[in-house]
C-alpha cells in the first residue's frame, strides 16, 4: 500500500492545446508541457533533477524531452511501457523516486501524436504475434472492439442499457462545452447520442473516446517544498497501482480474466482508500478514465461508489453532473475534451482542487479522485487541497 | 506469389504451434494441466504457480457464448469493408477454459448469451486455418 499520505505534492501543471494535427514533433509537445508546468509552479529547469513518462512507443523519451528542455542533470529519468493505466502511475512512482532520494523535483509528462501520428484507435499491426494470434485474425484489432466485449457482458449480467451510456457521453459533453481546453464543445442531446451510428455493437460513436494531439505535465515535489512554491499545493493522499489476477501481456489478453463485469479497479479499491484513508463518499470530484462510456461504470463500482451491476442507475438522475452528489469528468473528458491518455485528468483534478477551473469549477471542491486505465490494469490517485 | 488473403494472419510460436496444427488438421487440441485438471487457452509454456508443462489434449469443440462483438465499422476499412457486419465471441468451452473466434451460422441479431455452439475449421490459407463457432441445435 501506498504509505506516503500528503508527503508529496502536486506544485505545477501545463498542458498544450489539444488538437487533431499539432504539426510537430511529440517531443516539442512534452517540452512545452513540462516548460509550462515548471513556470507553473514557479520553478526553472534548473530545480529539476527527474523526469518521468509513460508510453506505447508512440511518444519522446524522457531523456530526449530533458535533453530538449535542457535538464543539467536528470538523475532520474523514466520511461514506462503503459497505456490508459499510467497517467497515475507515473505520478506515484515520482514520489517513491523522491522518497528514495534519486530526485527531489521531478516533471511527469504524457504526449502523442494520437490523432495525426500513431492513432491507438485505428488498428494495429496486422501481424498476430503473441496473443494477439487469438484475437486479430478475427477482425478483433481495435480498442473499441476489445471494449465492447466487455461492455456487452455487463450488459448480460445486469442489464445494463444504452440510457445509462447516453447519460455519461452527454454529461460529459455538458462539461466540455464550457471548458476552453476542450476538442468536442458542440452541446450532444440524448437523441444526438442516439443518432451516432454504431461503430461495434453495443457501442455508437458517442460510446468511443478523442483521438487528440498534444501533451500534459505536472512537477511533483516534497510537500515541504511545494508549500514555499508559486501556486496552492494539491497533495497526493493516496494511490494505487495494478489491478487482480490475469492481467495478460496486453489489454487484449483478457481471455482469462475473471469477470468481464468488473475490470482492475475492484482489485485496487482497497489499497487505494486505505492509502488515502478515505471512502468513496469523502470525494467532492472525480475525474474517471472514460476510453468509453462503459469504463466509467467499471471504475464506479469496482471503488465502491455502488455495488457491481448498479453502475448504470447509479448514474442517471444528474448525479454525475456539474451540480449532482459526485461529478465526474467536469473538463469532459476522454469522451470530449481530449484523449492524452488519461493525464488531462490529473490537470483537471488539479484545477479543481485549486478552485480555478472557471465555470466548470466544483465549489468547495477538497478532495478529487483520478483513475487511469479501464480493463485489466490500472492506477489511480486521491489528491486534496 | 504473394497470398490474396490479406487479413491479419498469426504467427505461430513455439507456444501456439501445436494449436495451429491441430487447426489446419481439422482437430482442436487445448493445454490440460495433469495435476490441477484445468484446461489452459491462450497457450503457455507453464502451468499457473510452477514449473509443470501442460499436456496437449482434443478438445470437444462445444461451449456457449460467453460474450460477442457486432463490428459494423470495418478497421481498417480496406481489409474489412467487405465483411462487416461480423461477429467475434468469447465462447466458455464445456472444458471450463474460454476460447475466441468468429460466430458464424446465424445473423448478429440472433446471438444470444449462454448460447450453445460448437467449432467451425474456418481454412484461410494452407497453413492457416481459425477457428469460427457456429449455433448448434437443440
Amino acid at each position: 500500500m501506498f504509505k506516503l499520505r500528503d508527503k508529496y505534492a502536486i506544485a505545477g501543471i501545463g498542458n498544450t492545446d489539444y488538437t487533431k494535427a499539432s504539426g510537430r514533433t511529440v517531443r516539442s509537445l512534452a517540452t512545452e508541457a513540462c516548460l509550462k508546468a515548471i513556470e507553473d509552479a514557479g520553478l526553472t529547469v534548473a530545480d529539476i533533477d527527474g523526469i518521468v513518462s509513460f508510453n506505447f512507443n508512440d511518444s519522446a523519451p524522457a531523456i530526449g524531452v530533458a535533453t530538449e528542455m535542457g535538464i543539467e542533470n536528470a538523475g532520474y529519468a523514466v520511461d514506462y511501457a503503459a497505456g490508459g493505466n499510467g497517467a497515475n502511475l507515473i505520478t506515484l512512482a515520482a514520489t517513491a523516486a523522491i522518497e528514495a532520494g534519486l530526485a527531489k523535483t521531478v516533471v511527469c509528462f504524457r504526449a502523442m501524436n494520437g490523432r495525426s501520428g500513431f492513432r491507438l484507435g485505428g488498428g494495429r499491426d496486422l501481424s498476430a504475434y503473441g496473443v494477439t494470434q487469438y484475437t486479430a485474425p478475427l477482425g478483433w484489432i481495435t480498442y473499441p472492439q476489445a471494449m465492447a466485449m466487455w461492455a456487452r457482458r455487463h450488459m448480460i449480467d445486469y442489464g445494463t442499457t444504452e440510457e445509462h451510456w447516453a447519460e455519461i457521453a452527454t454529461t460529459f459533453r455538458d462539461n466540455a462545452v464550457i471548458n476552453e481546453r476542450a476538442m468536442q464543445r458542440t452541446p450532444m442531446s440524448k437523441d444526438d447520442y442516439y443518432n451516432s451510428r454504431f461503430i461495434v455493437d453495443p457501442f455508437r460513436m458517442y460510446d468511443i473516446c478523442l483521438e487528440s494531439d498534444g501533451a500534459c505535465a505536472v512537477v511533483i515535489t516534497a510537500a515541504e517544498h511545494a508549500r514555499d512554491l508559486k501556486q496552492k499545493p494539491v497533495y497526493i493522499m493516496g494511490g494505487a497501482y495494478g489491478g487482480g489476477p490475469t492481467q495478460g501481456d496486453d489489454l487484449f489478453d483478457a481471455i482469462r480474466w475473471p469477470s468481464h463485469s468488473h475490470n482492475c479497479f475492484k482489485y485496487l479499491a482497497d489499497d487505494l482508500w486505505g492509502s488515502a484513508g478515505i471512502g468513496p463518499e469523502d470525494v467532492d470530484v472525480a475525474e474517471i478514465y472514460d476510453c468509453f462510456t462503459y469504463s466509467v461504470l467499471m471504475a464506479l463500482e469496482g471503488l465502491g461508489f455502488c455495488k457491481e451491476g448498479e453502475g448504470g442507475p447509479f448514474v442517471m438522475g444528474g448525479r454525475i453532473a456539474r451540480g449532482g452528489a459526485l461529478p465526474l469528468n467536469t473538463h469532459g473528458g476522454l469522451l470530449s475534451e481530449a484523449y492524452i491518455h488519461g493525464f488531462n485528468h490529473v490537470i483537471e483534478a488539479v484545477e479543481q482542487l485549486r478552485g480555478t477551473s472557471g465555470a466548470r469549477q466544483i465549489q468547495g471542491a477538497e478532495i478529487a479522485l483520478t483513475t487511469a486505465g479501464a480493463m485489466t490494469c490500472g492506477s489511480a490517485m486521491i489528491l486534496r487541497n | 506469389m504473394q497470398s490474396p488473403y490479406n487479413k491479419p494472419l498469426p504467427v505461430p510460436d513455439s507456444e501456439s504451434t501445436p494449436f495451429w496444427d491441430g487447426m489446419r488438421e481439422g482437430k482442436l487440441v487445448l493445454q490440460r494441466c495433469a495435476s490441477s485438471g484445468d484446461y489452459l487457452f491462450p497457450p503457455v509454456t507453464f502451468c499457473p504457480g510452477s514449473l509443470e508443462r501442460p499436456e496437449w489434449v482434443a478438445a470437444s469443440g462445444k461451449g456457449t457464448v460467453f460474450s460477442w462483438i457486432t463490428v459494423r465499422h470495418p478497421v481498417p476499412r480496406d481489409i474489412y469493408a467487405g465483411d462487416v457486419p461480423y461477429v467475434v465471441a468469447i465462447v466458455a468451452l464445456d472444458e471450463g477454459c474460454r476460447m475466441t473466434g468468429n460466430l458464424v451460422g446465424c445473423t448478429p441479431e440472433a446471438v444470444r448469451a449462454g448460447m450453445p455452439v460448437e467449432i467451425v475449421f474456418n481454412r484461410v490459407t494452407p497453413e492457416i486455418t481459425l477457428p469460427a463457432f457456429r449455433p448448434v441445435g437443440d
